[in-house]
């Protein structure tokens, strides 16, 4: 059995899945917290 | 720890550490992952795939070390009043619930080739699911409903019940011996031969301070939307 394609399976789930929360986390807190200060400055 | 009880002190330190946990972590995981694939050399037994150990053991770590958190966030709540604490406790939730997820697949992926097998009921594996489930009813609780500090109470009990699964998922390979292998790494030493075991401990630190720098970002947006609500709420009073 080729071993490859499960390390190489292995890999690719755990890198995609790990950027995708940092990603969706840092844009989830740079939109809260542009909401946040538009809130403050809104009369 | 109750210095950093007031959001305003904590912002102030959380928002330099951010962007330094975050990227520093990308680049310790990074140059893990590049020497578990290239550098180190194959195990004599199960020859490539012992690289996918570079990824499976970082994922079931922080699994297991983020209901810790979720935990120790749960009796700071309960005990001191903690105003940060369900905030930390809801932004480990999400990150835990992938990482125990990304073990559970890695793990799968790993026993085809070695055990001939996608999935067995074995003990670790079995905890390690109930680990998930708890992670998945933590954060259906910690959402709530309109009472959010209720809602915040009966997830920090739940929190702290279900650390009761830790020393399960740690023993279940001694209490239970059938096809997860014992522990490898212990206080005393390591079975793994030091030319594969190096760059381990550099993945497990790499990931460790991604999901800081994850749980960061969660804490940050938890309290920007709190007094996003709060205005609200000041606005809408006659």
């Amino acid at each position: 059995m080729n071993p490859w394609p499960f390390v190489i399976a292995a890999y690719g789930i755990v890198v995609a899945g790990t950027l995708a929360l940092v990603l969706a986390s840092w844009f989830g807190m740079r939109s809260a917290e542009a909401a946040a200060d538009a809130s403050r400055t809104e009369p | 720890m109750h210095g950093f009880a007031n959001p305003a002190r904590f912002l102030r330190i959380a928002r330099p550490l951010t962007p330094w946990l975050t990227l520093s972590g990308l680049v310790v995981t990074t140059a893990a992952l590049l020497a578990g694939l290239f550098v180190t050399p194959p195990d004599y037994l199960q020859g490539e795939t012992v690289r996918i150990m570079y990824v499976h053991v970082p994922t079931a770590w922080l699994g297991m070390a983020g209901w810790a958190g979720i935990a120790a966030a749960g009796a700071a709540q309960l005990i001191w009043r903690h105003p940060l604490a369900i905030v930390a406790g809801r932004a480990m939730a999400a990150p835990g619930a992938l990482f125990t997820a990304l073990a559970l697949a890695t793990g799968s992926i790993w026993g085809r080739p070695t055990w001939g097998t996608w999935w067995q009921w074995d003990g670790r594996l079995t905890s390690m699911l109930l680990l998930l489930f708890l992670y998945l009813g933590y954060i259906a609780l910690a959402q709530g409903g309109e009472d959010r500090d209720r809602a915040g109470r009966i997830a920090a009990v739940f929190g702290l019940a279900g650390a009761i699964n830790l020393p399960v998922i740690h023993y279940s390979v001694l209490w239970w011996r059938t096809l997860h292998q014992g522990p490898s790494i212990t206080l005393g030493g390591s079975t793994i031969d030091p030319a594969i075991l190096w760059p381990l401990p550099v993945a497990v630190l790499g990931f460790t301070l991604i999901f800081a720098g994850i749980v960061l970002m969660r804490m940050r947006a938890d309290i920007a939307r709190t007094r996003v609500e709060a205005r609200l709420r000041r606005l809408a009073q006659p």
